[in-house]
Parts: C-alpha cells; structure tokens; sequence
C-alpha cells in the first residue's frame, strides 16, 4: 500500500515536472510579433522585406523550437508612438506574444519598450537609432541590436573632423532620434577640437529643404552635417547639390544613410559621401550568400537592418531553445551569455543594458566609375572595433548600469 | 550688415525669394483644388495623389522609354488628366449632387489606394530623376545662390496659374463652365454637353497637380507618398483663401510660401504648423475665407 503510494506519487511528481519543462514555453508556441513602418518613409530599410528576413531566420531555425510552433503577427507601426502601443499591448496582453522584432522610429521604440517593460516580454529593436533607447531609456524588457546614434557620430562625425571640417551647422530632424543623434554629434565634434556653430531643428517629414540649405550656407560652417534619416536625408542631399553647396566649399555629412537611400540618390550625386553603418552586403562570402538569398526572396539587396533581423531573431530562437523557455528575462540572460557569430557579428555580445556591441564601419560611396553595378555602392574605410564604436557603460545613465 | 530681427537682410531676402518659389508650387496645387471645387463641388481628396502620379509618371516614362523632361511637362499632365478623367466618369459621377462627404471619402478612398498600390511596386525609397542639362547651375545673386531650375518653376508656375485664372474668368468658355455648373439643366437646354464639360474640368484640375508634379520631379524626392503630406497644407491654402476661389487661390499660396519661408528662418520647427495656425485665425474673422464670397 505505502509502496503504491510512493509509486503514485513519484509518477504524480513526474508527470508534473515533465509538464513544468514543457510550460516553459507558454501555450507550447514561440509567438513573434514584427512592428515597422510598413508604408511610410521608414519602410524599406525595414518594412515588409524585415517581415522577410524574419520569416528567413525561422525557416533557417527549422520551424520549430523543442517541438514547439513559432508563429508571427505583423502591423505597421505607422511611425505612430499611439498606434504602435495600442497595437503591442493588444499583442501582449490578449495574443500572448512572447517577443516584438523589427521597430523602426525611435520614438515607437521608447514607447513600445515601456509596455513590454511593464507586461515582461520581450522587444528587439533592430532598426532604430537613437542611442537614449539603451541610455537613460533602457529596460530589462529590451535589447537595441544593430547600430544606434553612438558610432554613427563616432564613425562619421570624428573622421570628418579629422579631415579638417572643424566648425558644423547641423540639420535636425525635430524628434527623439534627430535630436539624440545631434547630441552624440556636438560631443564627438568638440572631443575633436571642432565646435557646432549653429543647427535646425527641421518638423518631419520635411520635402522642401532650400530654406534650410540657405541657412546652412549663410552659416559659413565647413559642414553641414545631417542629423535625419529617410526621405528627409535623400531630399537634403538632392537640395544641397541644386544649391551649389559642396562646390561652394562646404561638405556634406550624412550621419545616417542607409543602403536603400543611396541606392536612391545614386552613385553619381552621392559619390564621395562617407557614413558609418553596421553592416554591408558585400564585405565577405558569408554576407554576400546571405544577400543572393535575400535578394531571391525580395529582388533587393538587403539593408543592416534587414540583416539584423534575420540575425538577432536566430540568436533569439536558439537561445529559447537552449533555455527550453520563452520567459523574457530567461532568453534575455541566454541571450546575452551566448556571443553571437554569424553572418552579422562577430563575436558580438549583448551587454546589460540591452545594447549589442559588435565592429562597425565606416564606408564611402563609390563613384559612378568604381560602381560596378546597381547595388555596387560602398566601400569599407575602417573598421572601428566593438568596444571603441558604442557608448562605454562607464558613460551610462542606465538603470540597470548602476544596479 | 543690415540685421532684421537678428537675421542678416541677406539672408532674409533669400528666403523670401525661397517662400515665393514654394509659393508658387501651393498656387498651382491649390488652384486645380479650387477649380475643381468651385465649379464642380468635388473636395478632391485625391489631388495629393495626382500629384505624385504626375512626378512618377515622368521618372516611369525616362525609365522606360527614355522620354526627356520636356516632353514629360506635357505628356504626363495629358496622361494622369486622363486617369482623372475616367475616374470621374466611372465614379464621381455616381455620386454628383450628393452631399459634399461622398466625394471627400470616395477621392480619399482611391488616392490611398493608388499610393498603397504604388508603394508595393516602387517602395518609398525614392526614384532617381536627374535634373535637366538646361537648368544644371545657378546664378549668383549676390544674397543667395538661385538654381536655374528653382527660377524656370516659379516663371512657368506663375504663367500656368495666370492663364487658368484668365480661362475661367475672362473667357467665354469660362464663362459656359461657371454657368454649366450654377445651372446644368438650363445650359443642357442651350445645347451645351455639360457632362462632358464636367469631366473635362475634372481633367483639368487634375492636369494641373500633375505638371506640379512633373515640376517638382527633378528637386525632390519621388515616391509615391510625396503628395499625402502636401496635399492637406495645399488644402489649408485653399481654405485660407477661400473654397472655389480660382484667383485666391493663387494670391493665398503665394502669401504661405512666403509665411513659411519665414517661420523657416525664425523658428523652423514651427513651420509645418504655421500655414494650420493662419488658417485658424482667418476663419474665426473670415469663414469664408480670404477671397470667399459672402456665403
């Protein structure tokens, strides 16, 4: 009798453990939800080709995670700090999404991480900029993969500097990300031994950018560096060279461009224009085979960011699998254990703040004679090392820094 | 140097000449919009769109067929007229003498796709569209340095909109159009096709954004969601100088290219609230705007 009841209770125990081990993962489903502009002036850095390179990584990953399904929900964030947290709350309290991918505008991404924050989920931010989102924004809820306002300033704004562009008037898209990106630029410039003479701050989206072009030249400054993003940055660049600006003497810094906006400038008007990104789709075998897939799937080359989805989403599914786990702070702890090593990284580790740190670099675009076709657009100056590219957590006013 | 208010004259006259350049562009956007209601009674919410079309279409047909500038200033306004053409007969005609709202949601409605649709196709990254070689330069004028291309805009923006303003006004065929639309039956009876001058104007108005978009082709940049953001100041401009008024319409886009430029200069991140802010304050003097007449 005492035997059978031992028997009982031992399989009782067992049976309870071995369904503890698989609730782990809730519902036995992974599910991921991707917010991005999906329509707007953001979307085709990210947009639905992110949607893509996701939807790539879980295919790559097999499907299945411990025998688990992986399902993903999309929206369009609509560059909207509103529509993009009403959008996530639903997801996270009434469809159990374990985890938000993609994200865009900074400002989404400050206001999404909050409600991730209070509901314990998960965020992976892969295309936004401002460096605030791992700073004074940062939550145990997220992690900012791919590259933030830090190295762009770093990369781009100190070699110009080097180059003998002392004095700046900058260009400022009036929002989180425009007014970060300023910031880290007027530190990088005046640790340089340059000075910021003077800046706009511009409403986005803005087309028209003559009248700001002419303040620009008014200025007298050696650069005008611009601090936007998107269709704000190519329309700039387009407006300065109708007005004779480079040839008057000025430079023109880009601080973030990304792949699909040179693409649309076109080597011929953005020749010689130097900028930092976080990858390139031409630097190695590992990254151009990658691309000849992607490019098979959406019939462009892919962005950092596109890139940065795909990785950071493998990096998540193998961390939940080695986990066995989708609770949020398990697979973030994983996740930040493992480096992460493939075609995005090397040896890129996710630090306590939320922040990847992995080399970046800093590019050129060709000229119309070094380009040899469409997508044949930059080449590789330097690679500045992870621990000198991103903000020293010495510099942090993180929360979880002090702690 | 002579300062006004903390900004060298220099500086200042360039930027007025900068807020009459984008003057110009608002006038000839918000004229085709007052055309189109003034005489037809359609708020057409897919003026933005046309806009865009217009711009598109001249980068699509260099691409393809390698049609130059100059002739896209004239086949593309006949192309995209005629898209709004059959977009009146097909479905604006389904809902004439409705209440104002049908024709606001239906034109809202078919721009959001028409610029959905072409997203999917072209992305939002931009066209490449090289300046013509004519206007490649600029001349000094000693307080700025002006772009060939930014001085043949605000001349042919100038002259469209004169011309237009001269048609409806001073001319006989203006004066059938006015009268078509004040009272269609009667005009029907003198033997006048009033459905057809209908569509026509409809064409017309549309032509108009897209040889603002054929303008605006070589300065910024193409993508097909160009005209949402233009196309709700192109309508404070028409609401400031009053609903329907052709030579207001003009006058009041000039006068906001030159209020923006200026809020450009003293306070920038105001200016795409300014144009918002005069239209709240001259309907709380002047409902019917500017030029309106009494209603």
């Amino acid at each position: 009798m005492t035997m059978m009841k031992k028997l009982l209770a031992s399989a009782v125990a067992s049976t309870l453990m071995v369904g503890g081990a698989q609730a782990e993962i809730s519902n036995n489903t992974v599910k991921i939800g991707y917010l991005a502009d999906m329509s707007g002036t953001y979307r085709d850095l990210a947009g639905p080709n992110g949607l893509k390179a996701l939807e790539m990584a879980i295919k790559d990953f097999g499907g299945k995670v411990n025998g688990a399904k992986i399902e993903v929900v999309s929206a369009d964030d609509r560059n909207s700090p509103d529509t993009s947290s009403s959008t996530v709350r639903r997801w996270v309290e009434n469809e159990d999404v374990d985890m938000v991918a993609g994200m865009v505008a900074s400002s989404v991404s400050i206001a999404v991480s909050k409600i991730l924050e209070e509901n314990d989920r998960l965020g992976i931010i892969s295309g936004s900029a401002a460096s605030s989102i791992t700073n004074e924004h940062c939550t145990p809820n997220h992690i900012h993969y791919v590259y933030d306002t830090y190295p762009l300033a770093n990369g781009t704004a100190s070699a110009v500097v080097k180059e003998g562009g002392k004095t700046w008037y900058m260009l400022t898209a009036d929002y989180a990300f425009g007014q970060a990106l300023e910031s880290d630029v007027r530190q990088v410039v005046e640790a340089n031994g340059g000075e910021v003479i003077g800046a706009v701050r511009h409403p986005f989206p803005t087309q028209d950018f003559s009248s700001f072009i002419l303040q620009a030249q008014a200025s007298g400054a050696d650069v005008v560096g611009l601090a936007n993003a998107g269709s704000d940055t190519t329309n700039a660049i387009t407006t300065a060279s109708e007005f004779g600006l480079t040839q008057s003497g000025q430079t023109l810094a880009a601080l973030l461009l990304f792949l699909t906006d040179v693409h649309a400038l076109g080597a011929e008007t953005a020749q010689g224009i130097q900028l930092t990104t976080g990858w390139y789709w031409d630097m190695n075998d590992e990254t151009r085979e990658w691309s000849d897939r992607f490019m098979d799937e959406t019939g462009v080359r892919p962005t950092m960011v596109h890139a940065g989805i795909y990785s950071s989403t493998l990096h998540y599914l193998n961390s939940v699998a080695a986990a066995g786990s989708d609770d949020a702070q398990t697979v973030r702890k994983q996740m930040m254990d493992t480096p992460i090593n493939d075609m995005f990284a090397k040896n890129g580790t996710i630090r306590v703040d939320g922040r990847m740190v992995h080399d970046m670099y800093l590019a050129e675009v060709k000229t119309p004679a070094e380009s040899k076709s469409e997508w044949d657009l930059y080449k590789i100056l330097r690679t500045i090392p992870a621990d000198e590219a991103y903000r020293p957590l010495s510099e942090s006013k993180c929360k979880l820094v002090k702690m | 140097m002579t300062m006004i208010f903390g900004v060298p004259l220099a500086v200042l006259s360039g930027q007025l000449l900068i807020g009459v350049i984008n003057g110009a562009f608002y006038a000839l956007l918000s004229l085709g919009l007052a055309v189109i209601f003034g005489l037809l009674k359609i708020i057409n919410f897919a003026h933005g769109a046309m806009y865009m079309l217009g711009a598109l279409v001249t980068v699509v047909l260099f691409d393809l067929m390698g049609v130059n500038y100059w002739v896209a200033l004239f086949v593309a306004p006949l192309l995209v007229g005629a898209f709004g053409i059959l977009i009146e007969y097909f479905l604006l005609r389904r809902i004439a003498g409705q209440d104002h709202i049908y024709s606001l949601l239906l034109t809202f409605g078919v721009a959001l796709i028409i610029q959905g649709v072409l997203t999917n196709i072209y992305g939002v990254s931009g066209l490449r569209y090289s300046m013509p070689d004519l206007f490649k330069g600029g001349m000094n004028l000693g307080f700025m340095f002006l772009p060939y291309y930014r001085a043949w805009v605000i001349v042919v923006a100038l002259l469209v909109c004169f011309g237009t303003w001269f048609v409806i006004e001073k001319t006989k065929l203006g004066a059938y159009l006015r009268a078509g639309t004040e009272d269609s039956q009667l005009m029907q009876g003198f033997g006048i096709n009033v459905p057809l001058l209908v569509s026509l104007t409809y064409g017309f108005g549309v032509m108009l954004a897209a040889f603002a978009g054929v303008l605006a082709a070589p300065i910024y940049s193409v993508t097909p969601v160009m005209g949402s953001n233009t196309l709700i100041v192109v309508f404070a401009v028409v609401v400031i100088g009053g609903m329907g008024s052709i030579g207001g319409a003009i006058i009041t886009g000039i006068l906001m290219g030159v209020i923006e430029g200026l809020t450009k200069t003293f306070y920038p991140p105001a200016s795409s609230a300014v144009i918002f802010l005069v239209m709240v304050v001259v309907l709380m003097f002047r409902p019917n705007g500017l030029f309106g007449k009494e209603a």
